[in-house]
């Protein structure tokens, strides 16, 4: 079997990954870097809108500093997130962009004069200043309290990630494509790589290293409606919870995008809304204004989703083969604007809907999109439960998201938690030598391959695969949405270890030769009805209403009892997931209060304990 | 009903023993808005679980599902299947090495490109952290983010009539990558070094116009109006050199 040692093996090659990868190989350390594509592939290139960063060149931006950009985190985050997490984010942010941009990523800049932008559909005029030529510039996102957000037209995921990539190719770091992660290398202490299935030749790999980082994004393909690429079906989260060793962070906090097309799910960019699309009903009249009359259609995503399923409930939706759906309205913003600045909803509208956005209107319906869940890390983004083990970007719970992340702050996430957690690994490798264990690696390589075997055998049943995660997907659809309560979820647990026990009877139809797409479903099979079962568990336990956990039976945030984040463990042989619980935040630099939007009623924390967590940041 | 459509796709496997190259047949239902993405997940799930393809974002943005569809490269999950006759044949792209069936290796393609291209901004200048931003004209921004839309699919080299015919052809997307870093004003290096790397046959001066590039790029990028732009100051380049010595 081919073995491969390196100082930092990174699993995942998008955005976060190559961004951990760069400060180690910078430092002279050897770094290789793990993609079931190639790197330019992954899903941080799709993202379409831009990132997050308190520059505050434009006019619309003028003001705006690390501390509005917190401070537009935490209540974005409905006080889920770790605060001393989310002031690393904010003060780090712009620098990070100004390395981008010194790196090569083509920012849009600010022009000097006179423009217009849309709001509400309505338009208005905007005077940029001649002594800000030329610096980035930011354009509107939901949530933020000003322009704040960097883009490169509407392709910033790609351009970063080109970007990021070739910087990657001019260190040599080695980016090997086509290699899927299939179990960890560890001890019970002490990480050291992980067994590896090529996507070439179906052969198993070791990669040994001293620190490992996985970076592989998030889940969302483990739900049936999702906006994520077909790569993100959880393979990162379930080798770290498959130690037993490791806690997914907030399982429950599940994201969903208002604007996911019918029927393929594929995002149009929240810049639609940013830059003055409205939603309409059935009727073809707005509605977000007479919810949320303030911010309309740019309130917060899980916002955004609650109203249009609550006004689709009320009879106002698009009845349509594929279900019901509601209308997009960017006509009014013209050709240019749509040919230029929203060039990709062009592309999608046209390629995959046959529709024209400047003369129809859109069908959107909101569709799974963000993992807030994910593999719990300290500040320095350490893995719980393992020495040697990382995690950045959508994968890992850092956690500067908490119950919402804000549009831009996802992307944004990606570079900036890479650099201060890279760093955090050179630190890590510079004082740090491990003693490889062989037995280990021979052990875990044998039990993989039986694995293999077993399921190519039918050993353990004859299942199909695609059967069981269609029921685990309709399951999470139907009892862990954008509304959930008590009943439904008992009953989502129920169908889910059901079909947990199916997935573990799972047998080959084809013969697993080579690069069998059937066999790589299999393989994780099981752990993605883990990760259903930690988000049902979860979701049930939590009894109240906080970001996107919306529990019908519990309107309230109680931050008496719930200010706390989930972490759920998978032990071995068990047939749930065990739940335990840790503070959301060691420290307030904003004590919990009004988030500032989607209503509801907050039951409040213990005064006493909120007193003696609050802390005033020396500025 | 919808129609029937036959899928006629092309089969091997090269880490199966004794495997031949063949077209096996396919039928399936033609539903509402049904693209090839849907199409061959419906065929792999419910058919046949040993077909090989790759998708990733399935939305055109990250160039995975590259194939040849009855005969033209393009993307699978952008082709809609109400555009295509009943008989939809499959082929993987040319060129490339094949990974299995549909799928083929342009990984390890385009890595061997950004080696030769040294496909990132060369500048003296290091970054400091406590700076504002350099600036730049957004005009110029927007034009080297148009050169940068490539999604590397491969489409334009498997339709490459010389890069069908000569191996190492560097082929329009690693041309057009040069051209990015010309038009960047951060990349610092002379139009000597550009003509170092694509002066001469496997570069700009390979190219025998055919236009095939442009006209099956899925992202529409002006392909040959790059080369044209490169050819006319790598020959201008070459001139220069001629007179020095």
């Amino acid at each position: 079997m081919q073995t491969y040692y390196s100082d930092l093996l990174v699993i995942g090659a998008g955005l976060a990954g190559e961004r951990v990868a760069v400060d180690s190989a910078e430092k002279g350390f050897n770094v290789t870097c793990l993609s079931i594509v190639p790197a330019r592939r992954s899903h941080s290139s799709a993202a379409q809108g831009g990132m997050q960063a308190a520059l505050g060149n434009c006019a619309k931006g003028e003001g705006d500093c690390p501390d509005v950009h917190f401070g537009d985190t935490v209540k974005g985050s409905d006080w889920g997130c770790d605060q001393e997490v989310a002031r690393l984010f904010a003060d780090a942010a712009p620098i990070e962009m100004r390395r981008l941009a010194h790196w090569g990523v083509p920012w849009n800049r600010v022009v000097p004069g006179q423009s217009f932008y849309f709001k509400g559909g309505q338009k208005f005029e905007k005077y940029e200043k001649p002594e800000n030529e030329g610096l980035i510039t930011a354009r509107a996102f939901g949530g933020t309290a000003k322009w704040r957000t960097c883009y490169t037209s509407d392709g910033t995921g790609h351009a970063v990630m080109c970007t990021m990539d070739n910087r990657c190719a001019q260190l040599g770091i080695n980016v090997l494509d086509r290699k899927e992660a299939i179990a960890l290398l560890h001890d019970g202490e002490t990480c050291m790589g992980a067994v590896v299935r090529c996507l070439r030749t179906g052969q198993l790999e070791a990669f040994i290293s001293k620190a490992t980082a996985i970076c592989t994004g998030g889940f969302g393909r483990i739900y049936k409606a999702t906006t994520n690429a077909v790569i993100c079906d959880g393979g990162g989260h379930i080798i770290a919870m498959d130690t037993g060793l490791v806690p997914i962070g907030n399982p429950e906090a599940i994201q969903f995008h208002p604007t996911g097309i019918v029927p393929t799910d594929i995002l149009v960019t929240e810049g639609c809304r940013g830059d003055g699309g409205t939603l309409l009903d059935v009727n073809e009249e707005r509605f977000m204004n007479i919810y949320e009359p303030e911010k309309a259609e740019l309130a917060s995503r899980d916002v955004v989703s609650r109203w249009m399923t609550h006004h689709m409930r009320e009879g106002k939706g698009v009845k349509s083969a594929y279900g019901e759906h509601l209308w997009l309205d960017i006509r009014h913003l013209g050709d240019k604007h749509i040919s230029t600045k929203l060039r990709e909803v062009d592309e999608i509208c046209h390629h995959f809907l046959g529709v024209d956005p400047r003369t129809e209107l859109i069908p959107v319906r909101p569709t799974q999109h963000y993992t807030m869940a994910g593999i719990r890390t300290n500040k320095d983004g350490a893995a719980y439960g393992l020495k040697g083990l990382f995690s950045a970007g959508e994968v890992a719970c850092w956690d500067m998201h908490g119950f919402n992340r804000l549009g831009g702050n996802s992307l944004a996430e990606t570079v900036v938690a890479g650099g201060i957690i890279g760093a955090k690994i050179v630190e890590f490798l510079e004082g740090y030598e491990t003693k490889l264990k062989t037995e280990i690696v021979t052990q875990e390589c044998k039990k993989q391959e039986q694995r293999i075997k077993d399921l190519i055998s039918g050993r353990n049943g004859s299942e199909n695969v695609y059967d069981v995660r269609n029921d685990m997907q309709e399951a999470l659809m139907k009892g862990c949405f954008v509304f959930r309560n008590g009943p439904d979820l008992e009953e989502t647990v129920e169908t889910l270890q059901k079909v947990l026990e199916r997935a573990g009877r799972v047998g080959l139809q084809s013969d697993g030769t080579g690069v069998n797409h059937e066999l790589a479903a299999a393989l994780k099979i099981k752990g993605q009805v883990k990760l259903a079962l930690m988000i049902a568990k979860a979701a049930l336990d939590r009894t109240e209403s906080r970001g996107s956990h919306n529990r019908v039976d519990f309107p309230e945030r109680n931050d008496a009892e719930w200010l706390t984040r989930t972490l759920a463990y998978w032990k071995e042989g068990e047939t749930l997931p065990e739940l335990q619980y840790e503070d959301a935040s060691q420290v307030f630099e904003i004590p919990p209060g009004e988030r500032g939007y989607g209503g509801g009623t907050i039951i409040p924390a213990d005064e006493q304990f909120v007193k003696e967590r609050t802390i005033k940041k020396d500025k | 009903m919808g129609r029937e459509l036959q899928f006629e796709i092309f089969r091997y496997n090269p880490q199966k023993e004794g495997d031949q190259p063949r077209m096996q047949t396919f039928k399936l239902e033609e539903t509402q808005n049904m693209t090839l993405f849907i199409a061959l997940n419906r065929i792999r799930e419910e058919q046949d679980p040993s077909l090989i393809f790759d998708f990733c974002c399935r939305a055109g943005i990250c160039g995975a599902c590259a194939m040849v569809i009855n005969g033209r490269p393009g993307l699978a999950c952008q082709t809609k299947t109400k555009d295509q006759p009943n008989k939809i044949v499959l082929h993987p792209l040319p060129v490339y090495k094949l990974i299995g069936d549909l799928a083929v290796d342009t990984g390890v393609w385009f890595r061997e490109m950004y080696e030769k291209t040294e496909s990132w901004v060369h500048t003296s200048k290091t970054f400091d952290p406590t700076k504002e931003e350099e600036r730049m004209d957004n005009e110029v921004a927007e034009q080297i983010y148009e050169l940068e839309r490539c999604i590397e699919c491969g489409c334009c080299v498997a339709a490459c009539g010389t890069a069908r015919l000569r191996d190492d052809f560097m082929g329009a997307a690693a041309l057009n990558r040069i051209a990015r870093f010309v038009v960047d004003p951060r990349d610092e290096r002379t139009d000597k070094q550009y003509f170092e790397i694509i002066g001469n046959d496997n570069g700009v001066f390979g190219c025998m116009g055919l236009l095939a590039c442009e006209d099956v790029c899925p992202k529409g990028l002006p392909l040959q109006n790059q080369l044209g732009f490169l050819r006319r100051k790598m020959g201008i380049t070459a001139i220069k050199e001629i007179f020095r010595k």
